[in-house]
């Protein structure tokens, strides 16, 4: 048996598939991931996602500290509530993580991937020696994500029902985006990974289960990680361990924009390393993540190899899109490639190159 | 619980046959192999007069989770394929026995039937797994 959510009976009452996923037992799908997924595009969904690493930050040297451990800057973070996607590196400049920071009224939050746990919390205090930071990591807390068109709405009118939660309606419905709010315990954010509008909420475990029941009777349908795969990928954004990892670059991987280049002296873990990168990509060595389509029948699949004008690729996440109704992928090949095949079970099959941006806002955004 | 009806044969790959008098066999995939592969988003299917061994590979199954082969059952010449697949593959998610069948063939060899197991031994195969 894994570990187990709050929300663990919850997805046994909605008749969830669960699946092992890092040492938990989630859900899989409550029945359709394509309807889960066209829930999320057309009007709201909530994904437990519980399992996924709180780790609070403190201390006189809290900025100093993330300054040193992360690509991007947290001096980018100008207010409480502000967000940031990041990238973890090693010395070498491979990704160790993902993840958010978000500044907080105490500090700093960061929300991290469950399956990379054990190492980022190592690399995160052996990082701390010579700062005046604690690390205090936060498994009493549950983490729900609502997203769709519908979500702000959705949770708003859940709140606005209840005197349980210390929260105010309208300060979240004016929340812009990477931004979020304390509200007692309670964090809420306008962050996710759907390409959908939406909110992450981050308290109590103990307020979670009736917290759950009055969104889905409002209205908001459980989403199983097999449709929170399929939207994130349609939304062109990475999935720790597939598109990238300890051995990729930041710039193999399409993160270049998440690393803060200026100022010049702020010296991040992997800095070094990610400038002698920018080198290799300028000479034309170092390889891209790009988006493929397949606009016929056929699924474009994680570990099929693609074969380029200008060298050998590989697909790094691959799957049916609901919203396109054809297959997508995120792959890595040769910079310069302008036509590909993808190996699809012994079949060459030609894919066209795109920028990895499937889908925003129930759109499709690629030409 | 998936559904197992008692009128079919069902093969250890978790195709299912049913044969009529005149020796014609329509073939699918059973409820349990659906449920399984979760919301299915494509369908190869072989061409009308396709000579077919039983065992081998006829058709593929493309699902939100994999691609997965689908063996013949049973031996014989492919008559007709249901191309309402080819556009509607969730068909097989939602009728797996009745509108989601793949093809009918005729049989080559009706002593084939006598390896494929019937209803109970099938639930117990798939309890098993």
């Amino acid at each position: 048996m894994g570990q187990h959510t709050p929300l663990y009976q919850k997805h046994l009452d909605a008749g969830a598939n669960m699946v092992d996923f890092a040492g938990w037992d989630m859900p899989l799908n409550y029945g359709s991931q394509i309807e889960e997924h066209k829930r999320v595009r057309s009007t709201a969904g909530v994904f437990d996602v519980s399992h996924m690493t709180v780790v609070d930050i403190t201390g006189d040297d809290a900025k100093a500290y993330l300054r040193k451990l992360l690509a991007n800057d947290v001096e980018k973070l100008d207010a409480e509530g502000r967000a940031l996607y990041s990238a973890m590196l090693n010395e070498n400049g491979g990704v160790i993580d993902d993840l958010i920071v978000y500044r907080m009224s105490f500090g700093y939050r960061i929300v991290v991937n469950c399956a990379t746990r054990s190492k980022d919390l190592a690399w995160m205090n052996s990082h701390s020696a010579g700062f005046d930071v604690a690390l205090v990591e936060k498994p009493e807390l549950a983490i729900l994500a609502v997203h769709g068109p519908q979500s702000l709405n959705k949770v708003c009118a859940v709140i606005d029902q209840g005197q349980l939660y210390p929260v105010k309606t309208a300060s979240i419905n004016l929340l812009e985006n990477f931004r979020g709010v304390e509200l007692g315990n309670w964090f809420i954010a306008r962050t996710g990974y759907t390409g959908e509008k939406g909110l992450e909420l981050i308290f109590p475990e103990k307020e979670a289960p009736a917290f759950w029941d009055k969104l889905v009777a409002a209205g908001v349908h459980p989403i199983g990680l097999g449709a929170r795969d399929s939207l994130r990928l349609e939304a062109g954004m990475n999935l720790y361990g597939h598109d990238m990892d300890e051995e990729i670059s930041p710039l193999a991987a399409n993160m270049e924009q998440t690393i803060a280049w200026q100022p010049e002296d702020r010296d991040f873990i992997g800095r070094s390393a990610v400038v002698r990168h920018r080198a290799e990509q300028a000479a034309g060595s170092m390889p891209r993540l790009v988006g493929l389509v397949l606009e016929q029948r056929g699924v474009l699949r994680e570990g099929q190899r693609i074969l380029c004008d200008n060298g050998e690729g590989v697909i790094t996440s691959g799957g049916f899109s609901p919203t396109l109704k054809h297959s997508i992928a995120l792959a890595r090949i040769p910079v310069n490639s302008h036509s590909c095949q993808a190996d699809i079970r012994g079949t060459l099959t030609p894919v066209r190159i795109v920028k990895p941006n499937f889908v925003r806002f129930g759109k499709k955004v690629f030409e | 619980m998936s559904t197992v009806p008692d009128n079919l044969r069902y093969a250890s790959t978790h195709e299912w046959v049913h044969v009529e008098d005149d020796g014609i066999a329509t073939v699918g995939i059973s409820d349990h192999a659906q449920n399984a592969l979760g919301d299915i988003v494509f369908i190869e299917l072989p061409e009308a007069g396709t000579i077919v061994n039983s065992k081998n590979e006829v058709a593929v199954v493309e699902s939100v989770k994999a691609a997965s082969d689908i063996y013949s059952p049973v031996s014989g010449e492919i008559l007709e394929i249901n191309e309402e697949l080819l556009d509607a593959a969730e068909t097989v998610n939602l009728a797996p026995y009745d509108g989601g069948w793949f093809y009918k063939l005729k049989m080559s060899d009706a002593a084939e039937l006598d390896d494929l197991m019937d209803a109970d031994a099938y639930i117990e195969h798939c309890d098993a797994e």
